[in-house]
């Protein structure tokens, strides 16, 4: 493609969202948009935006479904603030987002959708592009809709099909905008639309006529310079935080040799875990969708006491039903992975929108003295590691281990180094041996304190458990309350040995300073790349991220020691900072709360380190 | 049309012995509960069915049913309240080559446990379930079950209960069982072939046993089972033999129209050969259903194996699947699938 233009602007990152009704393919448009950009050697975050309803009203805020895309040249550790490019559809989707586009950002809007009923229902007096209120940014009134149908006037789609291809003028537009080719996208055509020329011609088409129009339009006259990032060599793909965990899983059962099982009940937003496992029959993976969320966990708890790598996946009012069954699973000390993909609650809540809030839920919300090991997921792509690592501890130390990750981290998509299944580390499930004349259900490993997994079929232990308390060793029903006191003590201090398997806690900057940023979970990118910025301006910060909770990691406190301040950073009202008050009492602990649905920004957080930082 | 396979479970190398089977807990049901007869006619069966003794698996859920497990050695999970058969589920799915058996009573499955239960039907599971119907909660002491006959006094029914019970096998009906039996805890001739005719067929097999609680619901169902009157209350279906019950053995069921009627043979021209001939294996329900609606004192209540219809099971099914994935599809391991689809070398 020849370039006419020679404004070139070079970017060191920029934020693109594209946004429109719940038909118009904005999801279509950020993906291809993202996968050109991987391919251009950019590291990215994704995130899709969109509506709890599947197609709400045409044209209504309640409909704005959108798709945001961080894109650079350095490493890129959340999916961005505010865009320099929105890209607006329709005028409800303009209203509802305008808020997210930096002062001065590109708006590209289909002019043809801004007509008086659509801008109305949007709940704009007048029209927004016509009255000036968008005159502190770079708008493009481009004429997306009927332009596409006059590029496809000849071809002979009826206009409602020809119209569908809108979202791929737009696509374009910002290619040109880029000046990235059309390769990957063009391969996406051929794949999708397979048996359908006609189709995959009309999308070429269209894409090409966005991008000629942008070469002709005066408020598109500067062009992106985005350098190839500085990614480590590897093999990548993009990957979404609930594939990931899927995937993880599978690599799990693959390297410890136990079958996987997955009991679930569809949720948002964890169903994608259910819906990618049932597709990997192949691997051996049993799927079992249950008839309720009491169900997936039990029938995982059956899975695993045959000797399966059992998990069930849920978000937060799913795991509220499971409660019982986790005390079961802790009861039996059989390994189980229960996977929470965190939404907005309580209740329904908030289920399209991410947040922390089932961290207390996690560590505490059973019957009884209950403990199971908790681990949180801190990126899309990390998701494998921790899926791995909780079905690694979970069969290693005959536990239950809750894997928190939210909707932010499912749902997005980060670049994923591609690993090898046998580089990662090993797996060594404790299966008793047949005719072990020592066996006994609950004698067990004085460096775990983990039972043996025996695994029926096997010659010379048949046993029963179950969920009344069970004798220390022989595993018979007791009463007895010396022994309830000694198996109470014994589950926790089984919990507790995790920590002499798991990782240190790293400190990322100097280990003494005037402030310790503390988070955990989803919320790394962002409070990582607001410490870095304050450790450019000279201010002495460091951050300590948690991805082991339960137990937390054993230099925890030596952690603490070295700063003047600390602060927690999360999306709930203060769970992990009033855990720490109480596992780390002798430390004073400020904290930073956001519960809105919404992803800390990174501008809001360098303010709380400033503010915090000025404070006496 | 999926191909069943019927996925079959390890066979003993030895002839098992009851002895096989004892477990070395002190059982702790009352004296006279109607459980101790279950669990002799277990104990006789288990051995005879020749499987490997560590394939046999029991599962429960919460009850005096559900203690089940620890009086019998095999492998065994007593689960909580109303899930016995969702874990049963798992432990099946993940592994077809057990022999699994379930111990439910109608409180555990029929009130807290109802959606496990109409759902592992609904799938035809091969699970053996077996269902303590005592008409009472008796672990918790005395409350009505959904199984109590409208009216009872019971501790939470001082004027008597105003609920409508369920007919166990008219709900195992409608959620499509393909296997219910009925028997009386008092009959352990008719009790051991049940349980050998529920081992024998491929899917979610239910067994209601009627059951006395000496303590909170004694004689709950002594109008069908006392022995003064019983043979003329109970008819005891054998597959291909006419419908005939009654003391002196001279009545009988008949289809007129659409429903069952009782007749006497001899009487207004009756003869065995109108009388209903008992086929088990008939795949519509129709039949079975009226046979296992039918309630004193209109009718004999129908004892025996009622419905052992043949369909394919969920356990083979996805067995089925797991094979055909494996031998159709590219990714044959875990690195197959990190490298499949759009994915990038960095230089």
């Amino acid at each position: 493609m020849v370039k006419t233009k020679s404004n070139v602007i070079e970017k060191e990152a920029v934020v693109v969202k594209f946004v429109g009704d719940s038909g118009d393919g904005m999801q279509l448009s950020g993906t291809l948009f993202s996968d050109t950009a991987a391919l251009a050697g950019l590291d990215l975050a994704t995130f899709p935006d969109y509506p709890a309803e599947i197609r709400a009203p045409h044209n209504t805020i309640a409909g704005v479904s959108g798709f945001q895309v961080h894109v650079g040249a350095k490493k890129i550790e959340t999916t961005g603030d505010n865009c320099d490019v929105l890209v607006a559809m329709n005028p409800a989707s303009l209203k509802s987002n305008l808020k997210w586009a930096k002062p001065g950002a590109t708006i590209i809007v289909d002019a043809d959708a801004f007509d008086e009923p659509a801008f109305k229902k949007a709940g704009y007096s007048a029209n927004p592009l016509e009255d000036g209120s968008l005159s502190k940014y770079n708008l493009v009134k481009a004429p997306i809709s009927s332009f596409t149908r006059e590029t496809l006037k000849d071809s002979g789609l009826d206009t409602k099909t020809a119209e569908k291809s809108k979202n791929m003028f737009a696509l374009g537009i910002m290619y040109h905008l880029f000046s990235w080719d059309f390769t990957a996208t063009y391969q996406f055509f051929e794949k999708k639309f397979k048996n359908k020329p006609q189709i995959i011609a009309a999308n070429r088409k269209v894409l090409e006529a966005g991008y000629s129009y942008a070469d002709t339009v005066e408020a598109l006259s500067s062009v992106y310079q985005v350098n190839k990032a500085s990614i480590p060599p590897g093999k990548y793909r993009n990957i979404t935080g609930n594939i990931a965990t899927a995937w993880g899983f599978l690599a799990a059962s693959e390297r410890s040799g136990r079958p996987l099982f997955l009991g679930s009940y569809p949720i948002t937003p964890a169903t994608d875990i259910l819906i990618e496992l049932a597709k990997h029959k192949s691997l051996g993976a049993k799927v079992f969708q249950a008839e309720d969320e009491i169900a997936g966990i039990c029938s995982a708890i059956g899975a695993s006491y045959t000797g399966s790598l059992a998990i069930t996946s849920t978000s937060g009012p799913g795991l509220s039903l499971k409660s019982e069954a986790i005390g079961l699973a802790v009861m039996t000390e059989l390994p189980l992975v229960i996977v929470n993909v965190q939404r907005g609650g309580p209740s329904t809540g908030l289920p399209t929108k991410s947040e922390q809030s089932d961290l207390y839920q996690a560590l505490f919300g059973r019957n009884g003295e209950c403990p199971v090991v908790v681990l949180a997921a801190s990126s899309s792509a990390n998701c494998f590691y921790y899926a791995y690592m909780a079905a690694k501890i979970a069969m290693e130390h005959m536990t239950p281990v809750i894997l928190l990750t939210d909707g932010y981290l499912g749902n997005g998509s980060q670049l994923f180094k591609i690993p090898r299944v046998a580089d990662l580390p090993s797996i060594h499930p404790p299966i008793a041996e047949p005719n072990d004349p020592d066996y006994l259900p609950y004698r067990r490993n004085p460096e775990t304190l983990a039972r043996k997994w025996a695994i029926p079929g096997t010659e010379g232990l048949r046993h029963r458990i179950g969920g009344l308390e069970k004798e220390d060793g022989k595993g018979s029903v007791s009463t007895d309350p010396l022994n309830h006191q000694k198996m109470v003590d014994l589950r926790e201090a089984k919990v507790q040995k995790v920590a002499e398997f798991v990782p240190e806690q790293e400190i990322i900057g100097e280990k003494e300073g005037d402030l310790l940023v503390v988070s955990w979970g989803g919320t790394l990118g962002a409070v990582q790349e607001a410490v870095e910025q304050a450790q450019k301006n000279g201010q002495k910060v460091s951050h300590a991220h948690f991805n082991y909770i339960m137990p937390l990691p054993k230099n925890t406190a030596e952690v603490f020691a070295g700063f003047k301040k600390i602060i927690v950073c999360e999306l709930n009202s203060g769970q992990f900072v009033n855990y720490l008050r109480m596992t780390h009492p002798q430390y004073k602990y400020l904290k930073y709360n956001k519960v809105q649905g919404l992803p800390f920004t990174v501008a809001e957080l360098t303010q709380v380190i400033t503010k915090t930082l000025e404070e006496n | 049309m999926i191909n069943t396979q019927n996925f079959t479970i390890e066979r003993s190398s030895v002839e098992l012995k009851k002895d096989d089977f004892v477990s070395d807990q002190m059982v702790k049901w009352c004296p006279g509960c109607g459980a101790h007869a279950i669990l002799s006619s277990v104990a006789n069966v288990f051995p005879k069915l020749g499987y490997k003794k560590e394939n046999v698996m029991i599962v429960s859920g919460i009850g005096c049913s559900s203690r089940f497990p620890y009086y019998v050695n095999t492998y065994g999970i007593h689960g909580i309240h109303g899930r016995a058969a969702a874990i049963s589920s798992g432990v099946k799915i993940a592994n077809p080559h057990l022999s699994v058996w379930m111990t439910t009573g109608d409180g555990d499955s029929l009130a807290i446990g109802g959606n496990h239960f109409i759902h592992i039907i609904r799938r035809n599971i091969d699970i053996n379930i077996i269902l303590f119907n005592n008409q009472i909660y008796g672990l918790t002491k005395g409350q009505y079950s959904p199984t109590t006959p409208m009216g009872s006094i019971t501790k939470t029914s001082p004027q008597g209960t105003i609920e409508h019970p369920f007919n166990v096998g008219e709900l195992v009906l409608g959620a499509q069982g393909t296997f219910f039996a009925r028997c009386p805890d008092g009959n352990p001739k008719l009790m051991t072939e049940i349980m050998f005719e529920a081992a024998r067929h491929d899917g979610t097999s239910i067994v209601e046993i009627l059951e006395n609680c000496v303590i909170f619901a004694d004689k709950t169902h002594d109008l069908i089972t006392n022995k003064e009157y019983r043979d003329d209350r109970q008819i005891i279906l054998r597959n291909g033999e006419p419908m005939i019950f009654g003391k002196n053995k001279d009545k009988g069921i008949i289809l007129k129209g659409t429903q069952l009627e009782v007749v006497t043979i001899g009487e207004n021209g009756i003869t065995e050969d109108d009388l209903l001939v008992h086929d088990m294996y008939q795949q519509d329900p129709g039949i079975h259903l009226m046979l296992a609606k039918m309630a004193y004192p209109h009718y004999p209540v129908a004892m025996g194996v009622i419905r052992s219809a043949n369909y394919p099971t969920y356990d083979d099914m996805v067995e089925e699947q797991i094979t055909f994935g494996q031998q159709h599809s590219n990714i044959k391991c875990v690195d197959d699938l990190l490298n499949s689809g759009d994915t990038w070398e960095i230089k």
